[in-house]
Parts: C-alpha cells; sequence; structure tokens
C-alpha cells in the first residue's frame, strides 16, 4: 500500500456536510464559541438542499388561523404513526421560531399584501386536526431551498465556522464505541485529512441515487449512512423511501407540490380528476406516498396517458400566468428545459419519482446518534450526530409531508448546536488517536483506488439502480423485495471485480464515484432487507401481500446493521415514542389514515 | 516585452481519439480540454465521436456518457443535473453555460468543444479554481445587516419591496457571468466582477438591510466596481437570465444620488 500521511486538524465540533442542517449546525456551534469545522464535498450552495422548491412548514397563522398543535397532528397522521411524537412535538412547536431566524437573516420570502411571510397549501396540511387543507408552507416562489442555502451560507460568512470544501468525509473514526473525529480527502490537491473533534455531526443527505431515476442531485450518496454501516452502526427505517409523485417524465425533475399548492390538478387519460376518487376531501392535496400510489394505478390499469401510457399529465395551464410567474417561475423554467412545455398552455408530463429518505441514522431530538444496545432502545452513540435527511429522529415516520424536510433541517441542526453547547466545553482536551483507529480507512481508499478488476465502477451503479427501481418501487410484493436482495447480493459479490482507472489523488472522479457508490451499495441492501422483513403496509412501503398496517406486530422501527464483508444484514428494532414532550398535548394514538 | 504566445509548457496539445461504436448512426464529435495535473504533460484536446442515441439531450448528459461508458478518467463538477446549484459550468462551443440545462442540439457545428471556464486556473480537465471568485463573493458581506432590535415575527416587507429582489437573488454562483467579462479577465484579482456586484446590489436594495451607507462605501473604488464597462457578455451568457450589467448599473447610480 503506498505510504499516506494525514494531516491533523483539531476541532471542538465537526460538521460533515453544509446542506441546510449542516449549515445550521455549524452556524450555532461556532455562535456557542465552539471551534467548528464545516467539511464539505461540494461548495456549500451546491448542496441539495438548493434544489428544494416548494417551502418550509411552520404554523406562523399569516393564512389564517394556525396551530402548532395541529401541524403536529398532520405530522403524526402523514407518518402513518411510525414517527416519534416527542420528536415531533419539538419539531413543530420549534417551527415558527425557526422560520423568523430565517427571515432575521435575511431569507428572501414571497410576501402577503400586509408584508409577512406568505404561505401555501400543501399536501397533509391541515387544520383543526385535519378538516380542511390549510396554508402553512412559507415559501420563496418555488426557489426556497435556494433562497434558504444562500442565505445560511451567507450568515456562515458572518460567523467563525471554518469550512474545508471539496474535502470528501471517507470515514469515522470510533475508539471502543465513541467517535473522535473523521478522515477526508482533499480533492483538489490529493492530501488526506484527519479531522479530531468532541462531536461530529453528520449532515451527508440521503441515499436517492440507489435509484435510477430520482429528483435527488449527482451527489446524493448517502456519504454518511454509508459510514455509519462501516462503524458497525445500525440504520433505521431505510425501507420507507419516498417517490415524488410529480418528477418530469424522464428526466426526473422534481415540479414542486407547490403546484398543486397552488391549484393545478393531475389527470389521467380520460381526463378525470381521479384523486378525487383516491381522496376526496384533500384530493390532489393528499400526501405523496397516497398520490404516487393512486397515480400508479391509474397507469397499471391502462389509463395513462402518451404513446406508451405510461405516465400522468400535471395541470397548470389554468392558473394565471401572472400568478405562475410571480409564485412559480422555477418550475415554469424546468417545464421547458427539460419537458418542453409552456405551463401557461399544456400539461407537464409526470411520473412518480424517488425524492426522500425516510429512513436514515437513528437520533433522538437532542439529533444524538442512537442504538440499541440489549434491553436499552436509546442507547446514545457518544461523540455523534445526525441531522437533516441522513438522520432518523424520526419525524418523518414512514412517509414525510411536502415542506417538513427544509423545517427538519433547521430545527433539528440547531438542535445539534444547542447540544454541543449544553455538553461541549470548548478547547477540552482530547485523547490522543491512534494509527490503529484509521488504518481501516487507509486500507479501503487504497483498495479502491488501486482496484483492477472487469467491472466499470459506473456498469455494477447501474446494475443496483436498476435492481432498486425495479424491485422497491411505489408497490413492493414479497417476490418484488425477494428478487430485490439477490440482485443486490449479487451487485454486493461484484464489487472485488470493480476497475477504476485512475489512480490519481487529484480530483480523481472515478475515484470519488467509487467511493460513494460503495456508501450506496450497503443502503440500497438495508432498504430492500429491511422492506422484505417489514410484512406490512404502512407509509411508503406499500406491500402488496399484505395491504393492512399492521401495528399489534409492526408499529416499531426497524435496524438494520451491514455486515461489509458479507454483505448480510442483522435486523433489530426499537419502539416507536408513545409519548410527547410535553403536556401541552397528548399522545395521538393511531387511526385509520385517511383523507 | 510583451510576450504573444503562450508559455510552451501551457500550449494545448492534440490529444486521444475515442471512435464511435460500430454501428453508431448518429455521431457528434465532442472536442475535451484535458489536463493532468500529476502528470508531466501539457493539456490535450482529447475528441470522442458520440452516439448520441446512447445519451440524453443535454450535454451533460453527453459528459457522463463519456465518463461512464467510454473514458471514465474525464473529471468535471456536476451535482443537481438541473440547473440550480451551479456545479457545472463550463464553456461550451466557446459560450459559458451550465452543461445540465445546455442542450448538445444547441451547440452550432459539427463538433462541440468544451473547456473550463475560461480565464481561470485549472485544477483538472474541466474543473477550475474558484477561490479567487468565492472570496469575492464573501467580500461583499452577503448577509443581512441590521442595527434595530429583531422584532418578534418577521420584518416587515412590501411585496413590492420583495419584488426589487427578483432577478438577483436567483443567482446560483456559477461563475458564467464573471469568467465571460473581459474586464474581469484583465483585472479579475481587483475587479469583483458581475456574480460578485449583482448580489452587492441585491443586498443593497434589500428594504430588510440597515448598511446601504457603509456598503456604498466599500464598493466605491476604481477597480472593485468601476471596471464594469458595459461589455454585457455577463447578460448574455447569464444561464438564469439574470442581468448583472444593469445591478452593476444600479449601484453606480445609488453612488451618484447619494452625492447630488
Amino acid at each position: 500500500m503506498a505510504n499516506y500521511q494525514f494531516i491533523d486538524h483539531k476541532f471542538d465540533v465537526v460538521v460533515v456536510g453544509a446542506g441546510g442542517s449542516g449549515l445550521r449546525a455549524a452556524l450555532g456551534c461556532a455562535q456557542a464559541g465552539l471551534k467548528t469545522a464545516c467539511i464539505s464535498k461540494v461548495f456549500p450552495t451546491r448542496s441539495h438542499t438548493v434544489a428544494a422548491q416548494g417551502g418550509i412548514s411552520a404554523s406562523l397563522g399569516n393564512m389564517g388561523e394556525d396551530d402548532w398543535r395541529w401541524h403536529m397532528y398532520d405530522t403524526v397522521k402523514g407518518s402513518d404513526w411510525l414517527g416519534d411524537q416527542d420528536a415531533i412535538e419539538y419539531l413543530c412547536r420549534n417551527a415558527p421560531a425557526a422560520v423568523y431566524e430565517l427571515e432575521h437573516w435575511g431569507v428572501p420570502f414571497s410576501r402577503t399584501s400586509e408584508g409577512k411571510i406568505y404561505q401555501r397549501a400543501f399536501g397533509g396540511m391541515t387544520k383543526n386536526f385535519g378538516e380542511a387543507p390549510i396554508q402553512r408552507t412559507c415559501a420563496a416562489a418555488d426557489r426556497t431551498g435556494h433562497a434558504m442555502l444562500h442565505t445560511m451560507y451567507g450568515q456562515s460568512l458572518a460567523h467563525d465556522t471554518e469550512f474545508f470544501i471539496e474535502y470528501f468525509a471517507l470515514d469515522l473514526i470510533m475508539d471502543e464505541g465513541v467517535c473522535r473525529g473523521v478522515t477526508a480527502w482533499k480533492l483538489d490537491d490529493g492530501t488526506l485529512h484527519r479531522f479530531q473533534a468532541q462531536q461530529v455531526i453528520l449532515a451527508t443527505g440521503g441515499y436517492g441515487r440507489a435509484y435510477f431515476s430520482a429528483t435527488s442531485a449527482h451527489t446524493c450518496t448517502g456519504d454518511g449512512g454509508g459510514m455509519a454501516l462501516r462503524a458497525g452502526l445500525p440504520l433505521q427505517d431505510m425501507e420507507f423511501v419516498q417517490f415524488h409523485p410529480t418528477g418530469i417524465y424522464g428526466a426526473g425533475c422534481l415540479i414542486t407540490e407547490g403546484a398543486r399548492g397552488e391549484g393545478g390538478y393531475l389527470t389521467n387519460s380520460e381526463g378525470e380528476r381521479f384523486m378525487e376518487r383516491y381522496a376526496p376531501s384533500v384530493k390532489d392535496l393528499a400526501p405523496r406516498d397516497m398520490v404516487s400510489r393512486a397515480m400508479t394505478i391509474e397507469i397499471r390499469e391502462g389509463r395513462g396517458v402518451g404513446p406508451k401510457k405510461d405516465h400522468i399529465f400535471l395541470h397548470l395551464d389554468h392558473l394565471d400566468p401572472k400568478m405562475l410567474a410571480e409564485r412559480l417561475p422555477g418550475i415554469s423554467e424546468s417545464a421547458k428545459i427539460f419537458a418542453g412545455v409552456d405551463v401557461t398552455k399544456e400539461p407537464i408530463p409526470v411520473l412518480p419519482t424517488v425524492h426522500y429518505n425516510m429512513g436514515g441514522i437513528p437520533t433522538n431530538f437532542y439529533s444524538e446518534v442512537v442504538t440499541r444496545l440489549g434491553d436499552d432502545p436509546d442507547k446514545v452513540v457518544p461523540g455523534l450526530m445526525a441531522v437533516g435527511e441522513a438522520a432518523c429522529v424520526s419525524v418523518h415516520g414512514a412517509n414525510r409531508l411536502g415542506s417538513n424536510s427544509l423545517i427538519d433541517l433547521v430545527v433539528f441542526g440547531r438542535s445539534a448546536a444547542l447540544r454541543c453547547a449544553d455538553t461541549i466545553k470548548a478547547g477540552a482536551t482530547q485523547p490522543e488517536l491512534k494509527p490503529a483507529m484509521t488504518d481501516g480507512h487507509l486500507a479501503r481508499f487504497d483498495k479502491f483506488r488501486n482496484a483492477s478488476g472487469g467491472t466499470t465502477t459506473a456498469s455494477l451503479r447501474l446494475e443496483m439502480q436498476k435492481a432498486m427501481q425495479e424491485d422497491a418501487a411505489v408497490f413492493r410484493t414479497t417476490d418484488s423485495l425477494a428478487s430485490g436482495v439477490e440482485r443486490l447480493a449479487a451487485v454486493h459479490a461484484k464489487r472485488p471485480d470493480l476497475k477504476v482507472s485512475d489512480r490519481g489523488m487529484i480530483w480523481n472522479t472515478d475515484l470519488l464515484e467509487t467511493l460513494e457508490f460503495d456508501n450506496l451499495v450497503g443502503q440500497a441492501i438495508t432498504t430492500v432487507a429491511g422492506a422484505f422483513n417489514r410484512t406490512e403496509s404502512r407509509g411508503a412501503h406499500a406491500h402488496e401481500d399484505f395491504p393492512d398496517r399492521n401495528d399489534e406486530t409492526w408499529m416499531k422501527h426497524t435496524l438494520t446493521w451491514f455486515d461489509d464483508a458479507t454483505g448480510k444484514v442483522a435486523i433489530d428494532y426499537r419502539p416507536v415514542h408513545s409519548y410527547t414532550l410535553t403536556n401541552d398535548i397528548a399522545y395521538i394514538p393511531p387511526k385509520a389514515r385517511v383523507y | 516585452m510583451v510576450q504573444l504566445a503562450l508559455p510552451k509548457n501551457s500550449r494545448v496539445q492534440k490529444g486521444k481519439h475515442h471512435a464511435a461504436p460500430a454501428g453508431a448512426t448518429k455521431v457528434k464529435t465532442f472536442k475535451i480540454y484535458r489536463y493532468d495535473p500529476e502528470g508531466t504533460e501539457n493539456p490535450r484536446w482529447d475528441t470522442y465521436d458520440v452516439d448520441l442515441e446512447a445519451c440524453g439531450p443535454m450535454v451533460l448528459d453527453v459528459l457522463i456518457h463519456i465518463k461512464n461508458d467510454i473514458d471514465p478518467t474525464l473529471a468535471f463538477r456536476r451535482s443537481c443535473r438541473e440547473g440550480v446549484c451551479g456545479s457545472c459550468a463550463m464553456n461550451i462551443g466557446g459560450r459559458n453555460t451550465l452543461a445540465c440545462t445546455h442542450g448538445h442540439a444547441e451547440v452550432p457545428g459539427k463538433d462541440c468543444q468544451i473547456s473550463p471556464l475560461p480565464h481561470m486556473p485549472v485544477i483538472k480537465d474541466l474543473i477550475p479554481d474558484m477561490s479567487m471568485f468565492y472570496a469575492q463573493y464573501a467580500s461583499i458581506e452577503p448577509w443581512l445587516h441590521t442595527t434595530t432590535p429583531e422584532p418578534q415575527t418577521e420584518w416587515r416587507q412590501s411585496p413590492e419591496d420583495r419584488e426589487k429582489l427578483d432577478g438577483l437573488y436567483e443567482c446560483i454562483l456559477c461563475a458564467c457571468c464573471s469568467t465571460s467579462c473581459p474586464s474581469y479577465w484583465w483585472n479579475g484579482d481587483k475587479y469583483l466582477g458581475p456574480a460578485a456586484l449583482l448580489h452587492a446590489y441585491r443586498w443593497l436594495i434589500d428594504s430588510r438591510d440597515e448598511a446601504t451607507g457603509d456598503r456604498l462605501d466599500e464598493l466605491e473604488d476604481p477597480f472593485k466596481l468601476y471596471r464594469c464597462h458595459t461589455i454585457m457578455n455577463c447578460a448574455q451568457v447569464c444561464p438564469k437570465g439574470l442581468n448583472p450589467a444593469k445591478a452593476i448599473g444600479e449601484i453606480k447610480k445609488m453612488l451618484v444620488d447619494r452625492v447630488v
């Protein structure tokens, strides 16, 4: 093996990832006087938060009466009762303050005539515990994520966060169950770095690219999840993968749910507004899992549109062009570029497309990573936190509501920083790192750098993506999932035959994509394993052989451990928290989820 | 003495040719700038005969096809693939743009030449060093400055005042504009360039910001602002359809207005 040398850094906190949650966590830690590093494989404003469109939910009540309890009820119901209600309460009651904070930092929110933040309707958001749709989603036109991310990066520049940009994190430095830091590869000069910290916060996003067609960016490869699995930690609820109803047919680019929030609707080949049949009260504003299923059923039953009858139309052509230009300019542009459609005149061809991972690294509402140890289902992993899509708090449970992800980023990014401020002493002495803690990181890096088999990373990645797309889709069956388990085992078995052509250390994107692929594989495998194991239907996990929710057996979180050497998955469970955070609201007991 | 030719070690040489697979029917040649920082050779132009039937409609689709199926060593940045992250800015057919939203059919001529954004140091292949560009962006202090105590809820802003931010806040920091500006090529170390100035104006015109005077003081400089000679390449190339030159003009007007 080549003689690799680490360049050492010591911080109080190291945040991995510079999207919405990573920036919020890093900002908070810096504000608390902790020496904070934020490392990211892309320049912060290129993180995938930038692509979030429709908005950020918070019960501000700018468009009429609202209450965080209503928001909480909707989130619990949206999660199909798999969400932890203490964490959901924390999210919803802290949401308004988090949005005001963003506004104070300068986010250019759209405005009401009174000059307040404009809020729009979104799927599953209702008033008075499910009575009727409500406008709760705060929007900056249809570029809310972009506006937030740029503002938060600007705000970070006003504070003392030290950025390490275009550094790719390799592995967690673990010391007998305690996380002591992270290793990383600096792309522009090829050096390797060892970041030591009292607390590592993983804010690495989702793993959408495990699928063939996703709204996710190419960089959404779940690197934090991959690192956690290699550190011997479990991932939680991986079987719950959200399909966004309106990805552009073919290209997979996102068309915001806000399009329906502003009055858009879906039609089938008969021109019928079919959502009226599936969700009579909220129609096109049903939660994403239900709309995606309805669309899939319409297509299966022969009512899809287009020459192959394989997609659905989203209509905005009945709406005022002036409103579209003001509120939905971004998707109007995307529809033009990627579907050749003028939204003021024609419908947009759309298809359910992989969009969000409800599952991830299990945490409590302080954002501390937890695992199951014997009888303790909430054992904190010292030194490690996770936030954002990388984490599973779990506020989204089996299905996330639209606009609840942006609020998740800032509320839990903040909670992580507050917890760091409470538990860490700035500049405290840290134990010496030993080479044995990172030898494995280097061996893995070197193995892939010199991989000289017969299978290119691109071809093996495609094999994984096709298997996920076909076998772990909107609807699953015992047969499809068994096939998925088998096909992904085959992908895993071919990993030793990988071939990397570039041997360099500087911006070796061939190696970078291989390391990212390796991060994806473990998460793809735990996804199908978790799905095969869960013999019920709940939220985004629609199992045709077990079409009903089974609270008696399955109201619990799946934990999956992955053995990198053998590809084997071990499964255990954590109970869903059946309590709230305070007495301000009682536990919301499960009932049938109809809209 | 004035040096009119490139130094020997930066002359771009003829590189490798990758022929189209047998049976390809719709072939276009892509001539791509290659540079390996770890080798000893000069930069080169590699040519790839690409079967357009095998890839999607955008230039980024072609690049990904080349990387996946022809030459995995080709290095370029990319992320969102929908024109919002700004990673894949490069010079395509002589024009700075985003590879992900630029159709290969839009590139005129039989061949399509692709090189990194001009006048930036090249790290590898299509990847330029953007450090200076980012430092200039940071120098305009891109955050809200207020001295009035914050309200309990949001700062009020009328829809009309909010509308003034349209055409500004959408900037994705891709650097297509700045690197297409001859004045920025010449004085890139001292002139802030169109992207940073567009952002400077975004904060100047924000009704919530209370540091207008300080911000203008910072910009009142023969180089930072006044190297804009209204060449307008920035507005021509912006892949988001923004007009940095207009924003720069507005800043100049604000500076005039405060002295007359």
